[in-house]
Protein backbone atom coordinates (compact mmCIF):
# COMPACT_ATOMS: atom_id res chain seq x y z
CA UNK A 1 0.00 0.00 0.00
CA UNK A 2 1.46 3.37 -0.95
CA UNK A 3 2.05 5.80 1.90
CA UNK A 4 -0.43 8.57 2.52
CA UNK A 5 0.62 11.94 1.15
CA UNK A 6 2.16 14.22 3.75
CA UNK A 7 0.73 17.76 3.38
CA UNK A 8 3.05 20.54 2.18
CA UNK A 9 3.40 23.86 4.05
CA UNK A 10 4.98 27.09 2.88
CA UNK A 11 7.39 28.59 5.41
CA UNK A 12 7.79 32.34 6.02
CA UNK A 13 10.43 33.70 8.38
CA UNK A 14 10.87 37.10 10.01
CA UNK A 15 14.64 37.57 10.14
CA UNK A 16 14.74 40.59 12.45
CA UNK A 17 12.31 42.74 14.38
CA UNK A 18 10.84 45.31 12.03
CA UNK A 19 11.11 43.17 8.89
CA UNK A 20 8.24 41.40 7.14
CA UNK A 21 8.01 37.62 7.08
CA UNK A 22 9.68 36.36 3.92
CA UNK A 23 9.20 33.09 2.05
CA UNK A 24 11.98 30.65 2.97
CA UNK A 25 10.86 27.36 1.43
CA UNK A 26 8.49 24.54 2.25
CA UNK A 27 8.22 21.51 4.52
CA UNK A 28 6.06 18.38 4.76
CA UNK A 29 4.17 17.80 7.99
CA UNK A 30 0.89 16.24 9.16
CA UNK A 31 -0.36 19.39 10.93
CA UNK A 32 0.48 23.03 11.58
CA UNK A 33 2.23 22.41 14.89
CA UNK A 34 4.58 19.80 13.44
CA UNK A 35 5.09 22.01 10.37
CA UNK A 36 6.35 24.76 12.69
CA UNK A 37 8.80 22.36 14.32
CA UNK A 38 10.01 21.06 10.95
CA UNK A 39 10.39 24.63 9.65
CA UNK A 40 12.43 25.56 12.70
CA UNK A 41 14.80 22.59 12.22
CA UNK A 42 15.06 23.02 8.47
CA UNK A 43 15.28 26.78 8.00
CA UNK A 44 16.64 28.32 11.22
CA UNK A 45 19.76 26.41 12.23
CA UNK A 46 21.87 29.58 12.43
CA UNK A 47 19.69 32.20 14.03
CA UNK A 48 17.98 33.14 10.75
CA UNK A 49 14.70 34.05 12.37
CA UNK A 50 12.65 35.44 15.23
CA UNK A 51 9.27 34.26 14.04
CA UNK A 52 7.91 31.62 11.66
CA UNK A 53 4.62 31.38 9.76
CA UNK A 54 3.52 28.15 8.14
CA UNK A 55 0.67 28.15 5.63
CA UNK A 56 -0.82 25.11 3.87
CA UNK A 57 0.50 25.29 0.30
CA UNK A 58 -2.95 24.40 -0.97
CA UNK A 59 -4.38 27.54 0.68
CA UNK A 60 -2.34 29.91 -1.51
CA UNK A 61 -4.04 31.46 -4.49
CA UNK A 62 -1.52 32.68 -7.03
CA UNK A 63 -1.89 34.82 -10.13
CA UNK A 64 -1.34 32.99 -13.40
CA UNK A 65 1.90 33.95 -15.20
CA UNK A 66 -0.14 33.98 -18.42
CA UNK A 67 -2.06 36.99 -17.06
CA UNK A 68 1.11 38.92 -16.35
CA UNK A 69 0.52 41.31 -19.22
CA UNK A 70 -3.09 42.15 -18.45
CA UNK A 71 -2.40 42.44 -14.71
CA UNK A 72 0.77 44.45 -14.59
CA UNK A 73 1.40 46.18 -17.90
CA UNK A 74 -1.33 48.83 -17.50
CA UNK A 75 0.81 50.52 -14.84
CA UNK A 76 3.81 50.86 -17.15
CA UNK A 77 2.45 53.93 -18.99
CA UNK A 78 1.18 55.73 -15.88
CA UNK A 79 4.33 57.65 -15.27
CA UNK A 80 2.33 60.39 -13.49
CA UNK A 81 2.24 57.99 -10.52
CA UNK A 82 5.92 58.65 -9.91
CA UNK A 83 7.33 61.75 -8.18
CA UNK A 84 9.83 62.43 -10.98
CA UNK A 85 6.92 63.16 -13.35
CA UNK A 86 6.38 66.53 -11.68
CA UNK A 87 8.64 69.52 -12.15
CA UNK A 88 9.62 71.56 -9.14
CA UNK A 89 12.09 74.46 -9.63
CA UNK A 90 15.52 73.93 -8.07
CA UNK A 91 15.11 77.08 -5.96
CA UNK A 92 12.31 75.36 -4.05
CA UNK A 93 14.81 72.84 -2.73
CA UNK A 94 14.30 69.22 -1.87
CA UNK A 95 10.70 68.04 -1.91
CA UNK B 1 29.08 16.61 -9.61
CA UNK B 2 26.24 15.62 -7.32
CA UNK B 3 24.32 15.09 -10.54
CA UNK B 4 26.92 13.25 -12.59
CA UNK B 5 24.52 10.63 -13.86
CA UNK B 6 22.81 13.22 -16.02
CA UNK B 7 24.65 11.60 -18.84
CA UNK B 8 22.06 8.88 -18.91
CA UNK B 9 19.85 8.96 -21.96
CA UNK B 10 16.87 11.24 -21.68
CA UNK B 11 13.96 8.92 -22.37
CA UNK B 12 11.36 11.58 -23.16
CA UNK B 13 10.65 13.27 -26.48
CA UNK B 14 13.53 15.40 -27.77
CA UNK B 15 13.74 19.01 -26.72
CA UNK B 16 11.94 21.42 -28.95
CA UNK B 17 9.76 18.69 -30.50
CA UNK B 18 6.32 19.77 -31.60
CA UNK B 19 5.78 21.89 -28.53
CA UNK B 20 4.38 25.29 -29.10
CA UNK B 21 7.15 26.86 -31.20
CA UNK B 22 6.23 30.41 -30.25
CA UNK B 23 6.20 29.67 -26.52
CA UNK B 24 9.48 27.80 -26.85
CA UNK B 25 11.08 30.77 -28.58
CA UNK B 26 9.83 33.10 -25.84
CA UNK B 27 11.17 30.73 -23.18
CA UNK B 28 14.58 30.50 -24.85
CA UNK B 29 14.74 34.28 -25.12
CA UNK B 30 13.89 34.74 -21.45
CA UNK B 31 16.57 32.27 -20.37
CA UNK B 32 19.13 33.85 -22.71
CA UNK B 33 18.36 37.22 -21.09
CA UNK B 34 19.10 35.68 -17.65
CA UNK B 35 15.47 35.94 -16.61
CA UNK B 36 14.55 33.37 -13.94
CA UNK B 37 11.97 30.66 -14.65
CA UNK B 38 9.44 30.06 -11.87
CA UNK B 39 7.37 26.91 -11.25
CA UNK B 40 4.12 28.19 -12.77
CA UNK B 41 5.79 29.55 -15.90
CA UNK B 42 5.52 27.63 -19.14
CA UNK B 43 8.64 25.54 -19.77
CA UNK B 44 9.62 22.90 -22.33
CA UNK B 45 8.96 19.35 -21.11
CA UNK B 46 12.64 18.47 -21.51
CA UNK B 47 13.66 21.41 -19.30
CA UNK B 48 11.25 20.20 -16.61
CA UNK B 49 12.54 16.63 -16.87
CA UNK B 50 16.21 17.61 -16.85
CA UNK B 51 15.76 19.84 -13.83
CA UNK B 52 13.64 17.33 -11.92
CA UNK B 53 16.38 14.78 -12.48
CA UNK B 54 19.22 17.14 -11.65
CA UNK B 55 17.67 18.63 -8.50
CA UNK B 56 16.47 15.28 -7.17
CA UNK B 57 19.87 13.64 -7.81
CA UNK B 58 21.41 16.53 -5.95
CA UNK B 59 18.95 16.01 -3.06
CA UNK B 60 19.60 12.25 -2.99
CA UNK B 61 23.34 12.95 -2.86
CA UNK B 62 22.91 15.18 0.19
CA UNK B 63 20.85 12.52 1.95
CA UNK B 64 23.14 9.59 1.09
CA UNK B 65 26.09 11.86 1.88
CA UNK B 66 25.03 11.81 5.54
CA UNK B 67 25.99 8.13 5.77
CA UNK B 68 29.79 8.07 5.30
CA UNK B 69 30.24 10.88 7.84
CA UNK B 70 27.56 9.63 10.21
CA UNK B 71 29.82 6.59 10.52
CA UNK B 72 32.24 8.67 12.65
CA UNK B 73 29.92 10.72 14.87
CA UNK B 74 30.14 8.34 17.82
CA UNK B 75 33.92 8.02 17.42
CA UNK B 76 34.90 11.66 16.91
CA UNK B 77 38.11 12.32 18.88
CA UNK B 78 36.74 15.20 20.99
CA UNK B 79 33.47 16.82 21.97
CA UNK B 80 34.30 19.83 19.77
CA UNK B 81 34.81 17.59 16.73
CA UNK B 82 31.70 15.63 17.54
CA UNK B 83 29.49 18.71 17.83
CA UNK B 84 30.87 20.07 14.54
CA UNK B 85 30.37 16.78 12.71
CA UNK B 86 26.83 16.44 14.03
CA UNK B 87 26.04 19.97 12.84
CA UNK B 88 27.55 19.23 9.43
CA UNK B 89 25.59 16.02 8.96
CA UNK B 90 22.43 17.82 10.07
CA UNK B 91 23.16 20.47 7.43
CA UNK B 92 23.42 17.79 4.73
CA UNK B 93 19.98 16.58 5.77
CA UNK B 94 18.68 20.15 5.58
CA UNK B 95 20.24 20.63 2.14
CA UNK B 96 18.53 17.49 0.92
CA UNK B 97 15.20 18.87 2.16
CA UNK B 98 15.64 22.29 0.49
CA UNK B 99 16.42 20.52 -2.75
CA UNK B 100 13.54 18.05 -2.56
CA UNK B 101 11.22 21.03 -1.99
CA UNK B 102 12.67 22.75 -5.09
CA UNK B 103 12.25 19.57 -7.18
CA UNK B 104 8.65 19.17 -6.00
CA UNK B 105 7.72 22.56 -7.47
CA UNK B 106 8.23 20.91 -10.88
CA UNK B 107 5.35 18.52 -10.21
CA UNK B 108 6.88 15.33 -8.79
CA UNK B 109 5.85 14.46 -5.22
CA UNK B 110 8.27 13.87 -2.36
CA UNK B 111 7.04 10.30 -2.08
CA UNK B 112 7.85 9.64 -5.75
CA UNK B 113 11.29 11.21 -5.45
CA UNK B 114 12.19 9.15 -2.39
CA UNK B 115 10.85 6.03 -4.06
CA UNK B 116 13.11 6.65 -7.08
CA UNK B 117 16.14 6.68 -4.78
CA UNK B 118 15.14 3.59 -2.81
CA UNK B 119 14.25 1.58 -5.90
CA UNK B 120 17.63 2.38 -7.44
CA UNK B 121 16.03 4.20 -10.35
CA UNK B 122 17.57 7.54 -9.42
CA UNK B 123 21.30 8.10 -9.05
CA UNK B 124 23.33 10.01 -6.50
CA UNK B 125 26.94 11.16 -6.54
CA UNK B 126 29.55 8.41 -6.99
CA UNK B 127 31.64 9.88 -4.16
CA UNK B 128 29.36 8.59 -1.40
CA UNK B 129 29.99 4.99 -2.39
CA UNK B 130 33.47 5.07 -0.91
CA UNK B 131 34.05 3.98 2.71
CA UNK B 132 35.26 6.20 5.58
CA UNK B 133 37.98 4.00 7.05
CA UNK B 134 39.70 6.40 9.46
CA UNK B 135 39.03 9.70 11.23
CA UNK B 136 41.23 11.42 8.64
CA UNK B 137 38.59 10.55 6.03
CA UNK B 138 36.25 13.00 7.78
CA UNK B 139 38.89 15.69 7.25
CA UNK B 140 39.44 14.69 3.63
CA UNK B 141 35.70 14.67 2.90
CA UNK B 142 35.17 18.15 4.32
CA UNK B 143 38.19 19.57 2.56
CA UNK B 144 37.95 17.78 -0.81
CA UNK B 145 34.36 16.59 -1.25
CA UNK B 146 32.74 19.73 0.14
CA UNK B 147 35.39 21.81 -1.60
CA UNK B 148 34.46 20.21 -4.93
CA UNK B 149 30.78 20.62 -4.14
CA UNK B 150 31.23 24.35 -3.46
CA UNK B 151 33.07 24.77 -6.78
CA UNK B 152 30.04 23.34 -8.53
CA UNK B 153 27.37 24.95 -6.40
CA UNK B 154 28.45 28.58 -6.52
CA UNK B 155 27.58 28.91 -10.23
CA UNK B 156 24.33 27.03 -9.54
CA UNK B 157 23.23 30.00 -7.40
CA UNK B 158 22.65 31.71 -10.77
CA UNK B 159 20.94 28.77 -12.46
CA UNK B 160 17.86 29.64 -14.51
CA UNK B 161 15.22 27.88 -12.37
CA UNK B 162 14.30 30.17 -9.47
CA UNK B 163 13.59 27.62 -6.69
CA UNK B 164 16.83 25.72 -7.46
CA UNK B 165 18.89 28.92 -7.47
CA UNK B 166 17.36 30.06 -4.16
CA UNK B 167 18.03 26.68 -2.53
CA UNK B 168 21.63 26.85 -3.74
CA UNK B 169 22.16 30.31 -2.24
CA UNK B 170 21.11 28.97 1.14
CA UNK B 171 23.25 25.84 0.74
CA UNK B 172 26.37 27.75 -0.31
CA UNK B 173 26.13 29.99 2.76
CA UNK B 174 26.20 26.91 4.98
CA UNK B 175 28.71 24.87 2.99
CA UNK B 176 31.85 26.89 3.62
CA UNK B 177 31.84 25.87 7.29
CA UNK B 178 31.97 22.26 6.08
CA UNK B 179 35.09 22.74 4.02
CA UNK B 180 36.89 24.71 6.71
CA UNK B 181 36.12 22.16 9.43
CA UNK B 182 37.51 19.43 7.15
CA UNK B 183 40.69 21.34 6.39
CA UNK B 184 41.18 22.06 10.08
CA UNK B 185 40.98 18.33 10.84
CA UNK B 186 43.64 17.69 8.17
CA UNK B 187 45.83 20.49 9.51
CA UNK B 188 45.61 19.16 13.08
CA UNK B 189 46.56 15.66 11.93
CA UNK B 190 49.43 16.98 9.80
CA UNK B 191 50.84 18.90 12.78
CA UNK B 192 50.47 15.85 15.02
CA UNK B 193 52.50 12.67 15.37
CA UNK B 194 54.05 10.96 12.30
CA UNK B 195 51.32 8.33 12.54
CA UNK B 196 48.62 11.02 12.46
CA UNK B 197 50.22 12.71 9.47
CA UNK B 198 50.46 9.35 7.70
CA UNK B 199 46.74 8.88 8.34
CA UNK B 200 46.02 12.25 6.68
CA UNK B 201 48.22 11.30 3.71
CA UNK B 202 46.43 7.97 3.34
CA UNK B 203 43.05 9.73 3.33
CA UNK B 204 44.22 12.17 0.64
CA UNK B 205 45.57 9.27 -1.41
CA UNK B 206 42.22 7.52 -1.33
CA UNK B 207 39.91 10.55 -1.80
CA UNK B 208 41.80 12.61 -4.39
CA UNK B 209 40.78 10.75 -7.54
CA UNK B 210 37.18 10.10 -6.48
CA UNK B 211 36.91 13.85 -5.69
CA UNK B 212 38.03 14.70 -9.23
CA UNK B 213 35.43 12.28 -10.61
CA UNK B 214 32.70 14.23 -8.82
CA UNK B 215 32.69 16.77 -11.65
CA UNK B 216 31.44 14.12 -14.03
CA UNK B 217 32.76 12.81 -17.34
CA UNK B 218 35.06 14.89 -19.56
CA UNK B 219 33.31 17.51 -21.68
CA UNK B 220 33.86 15.50 -24.86
CA UNK B 221 31.70 12.68 -23.46
CA UNK B 222 29.18 14.76 -21.57
CA UNK B 223 25.94 14.29 -23.45
CA UNK B 224 23.82 17.01 -21.85
CA UNK B 225 26.32 19.79 -21.39
CA UNK B 226 25.35 21.84 -24.47
CA UNK B 227 21.64 21.81 -23.75
CA UNK B 228 22.17 22.53 -20.04
CA UNK B 229 24.52 25.41 -20.80
CA UNK B 230 22.06 26.90 -23.30
CA UNK B 231 19.25 26.68 -20.76
CA UNK B 232 21.54 28.24 -18.16
CA UNK B 233 21.07 25.25 -15.88
CA UNK B 234 24.84 24.85 -15.97
CA UNK B 235 27.23 27.78 -16.18
CA UNK B 236 30.57 26.00 -16.55
CA UNK B 237 31.50 22.68 -18.10
CA UNK B 238 32.67 19.67 -16.08
CA UNK B 239 36.28 20.11 -17.17
CA UNK B 240 36.32 23.84 -16.39
CA UNK B 241 35.07 23.23 -12.85
CA UNK B 242 37.47 20.31 -12.32
CA UNK B 243 40.42 22.51 -13.32
CA UNK B 244 39.27 25.30 -10.99
CA UNK B 245 39.10 22.77 -8.17
CA UNK B 246 42.57 21.36 -8.84
CA UNK B 247 44.06 24.86 -9.05
CA UNK B 248 42.50 25.87 -5.73
CA UNK B 249 43.20 22.63 -3.87
CA UNK B 250 46.76 21.64 -4.77
CA UNK B 251 48.40 24.58 -2.93
CA UNK B 252 46.20 23.83 0.10
CA UNK B 253 47.51 20.25 0.12
CA UNK B 254 51.11 21.42 -0.18
CA UNK B 255 50.56 23.76 2.77
CA UNK B 256 49.60 20.68 4.79
CA UNK B 257 52.91 19.10 3.75
CA UNK B 258 51.11 16.33 1.89
CA UNK B 259 51.69 14.92 -1.58
CA UNK B 260 49.06 14.12 -4.20
CA UNK B 261 48.77 10.59 -5.59
CA UNK B 262 49.44 11.78 -9.14
CA UNK B 263 52.99 11.59 -10.59
CA UNK B 264 51.89 13.76 -13.53
CA UNK B 265 50.72 16.65 -11.35
CA UNK B 266 52.78 19.76 -12.22
CA UNK B 267 52.32 23.50 -12.41
CA UNK B 268 52.25 24.83 -15.95
CA UNK B 269 53.76 28.32 -15.92
CA UNK B 270 52.44 29.17 -19.38
CA UNK B 271 48.76 28.55 -18.60
CA UNK B 272 48.93 29.23 -14.87
CA UNK B 273 47.12 25.94 -14.20
CA UNK B 274 48.01 22.71 -12.43
CA UNK B 275 48.12 19.90 -14.95
CA UNK B 276 47.03 16.51 -13.73
CA UNK B 277 47.10 12.89 -14.91
CA UNK B 278 44.45 10.75 -16.55
CA UNK B 279 41.37 9.94 -14.45
CA UNK B 280 40.32 6.28 -14.29
CA UNK B 281 36.93 6.65 -15.95
CA UNK B 282 36.33 2.93 -15.84
CA UNK B 283 36.29 3.13 -12.04
CA UNK B 284 33.83 6.04 -12.28
CA UNK B 285 31.50 4.07 -14.57
CA UNK B 286 31.68 1.03 -12.31
CA UNK B 287 30.78 3.06 -9.21
CA UNK B 288 27.88 4.79 -10.99
CA UNK B 289 26.67 1.43 -12.27
CA UNK B 290 26.36 0.21 -8.69
CA UNK B 291 29.66 -1.62 -8.31
CA UNK B 292 31.49 0.77 -5.99
CA UNK B 293 32.75 -0.37 -2.57
CA UNK B 294 29.62 0.77 -0.67
CA UNK B 295 26.73 1.10 -3.16
CA UNK B 296 24.71 -1.74 -1.71
CA UNK B 297 25.34 -0.73 1.88
CA UNK B 298 24.25 2.87 1.22
CA UNK B 299 20.95 1.91 -0.40
CA UNK B 300 20.26 -0.69 2.26
CA UNK B 301 20.83 1.93 4.95
CA UNK B 302 18.41 4.35 3.25
CA UNK B 303 15.79 1.63 2.78
CA UNK B 304 16.08 0.59 6.41
CA UNK B 305 15.76 4.20 7.60
CA UNK B 306 12.69 4.70 5.43
CA UNK B 307 11.06 1.45 6.55
CA UNK B 308 11.85 2.11 10.21
CA UNK B 309 10.17 5.49 9.92
CA UNK B 310 6.89 4.28 8.41
CA UNK B 311 5.14 3.89 11.75
CA UNK B 312 6.27 7.35 12.85
CA UNK B 313 4.83 9.00 9.74
CA UNK B 314 1.61 7.00 10.05
CA UNK B 315 1.28 7.82 13.75
CA UNK B 316 1.89 11.53 13.09
CA UNK B 317 -0.81 11.62 10.42
CA UNK B 318 -3.25 9.68 12.65
CA UNK B 319 -2.53 12.04 15.55
CA UNK B 320 -3.15 15.08 13.35
CA UNK B 321 -6.41 13.58 12.05
CA UNK B 322 -7.60 12.81 15.60
CA UNK B 323 -6.88 16.34 16.79
CA UNK B 324 -8.65 17.83 13.78
CA UNK B 325 -11.70 15.66 14.48
CA UNK B 326 -11.75 16.62 18.18
CA UNK B 327 -11.47 20.28 17.36
CA UNK B 328 -14.29 20.05 14.84
CA UNK B 329 -16.51 18.22 17.36
CA UNK B 330 -15.80 20.82 20.05
CA UNK B 331 -16.66 23.65 17.64
CA UNK B 332 -19.88 21.96 16.64
CA UNK B 333 -20.81 21.49 20.29
CA UNK B 334 -20.10 25.14 21.01
CA UNK B 335 -22.24 26.19 18.04
CA UNK B 336 -25.15 24.10 19.30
Amino acid sequence: MPEAHMPVWEVFIRARAGLAHRHAGSVHAPDAEMALQAARDTYTRRGEGLSIWVVPSAAITASDPVDKGSLFEPTADKIYRHPTFYEVPDEVGHM
Amino acid sequence: MYTQALNQKDSGPPAGAPEDAERLARFEARVAADDKIEPNDWMPAAYRRTLTRQISQHAHSEIVGMLPEGNWITRAPSLRRKAALLAKVQDEGGHGLYLYAAAETLGTSREQLVDQLLSGKAKYSSIFNYPTLTWADIGAIGWLVDGAAIMNQIPLCRTSFGPYARAMVRICKEESFHQRQGYEIMLTLCRGTPAQKAMAQDALNRWWWPALMMFGPPDAESAHTDQSMRWRIKRFTNDELRQQFVDATVPQGHYLGLTFPDPKLRFDEASGHWQFGEIDWEEFRQVLAGNGPCNRERIEARRAAHADGVWVREAALAHAAKRRARKAAAQQLAAE
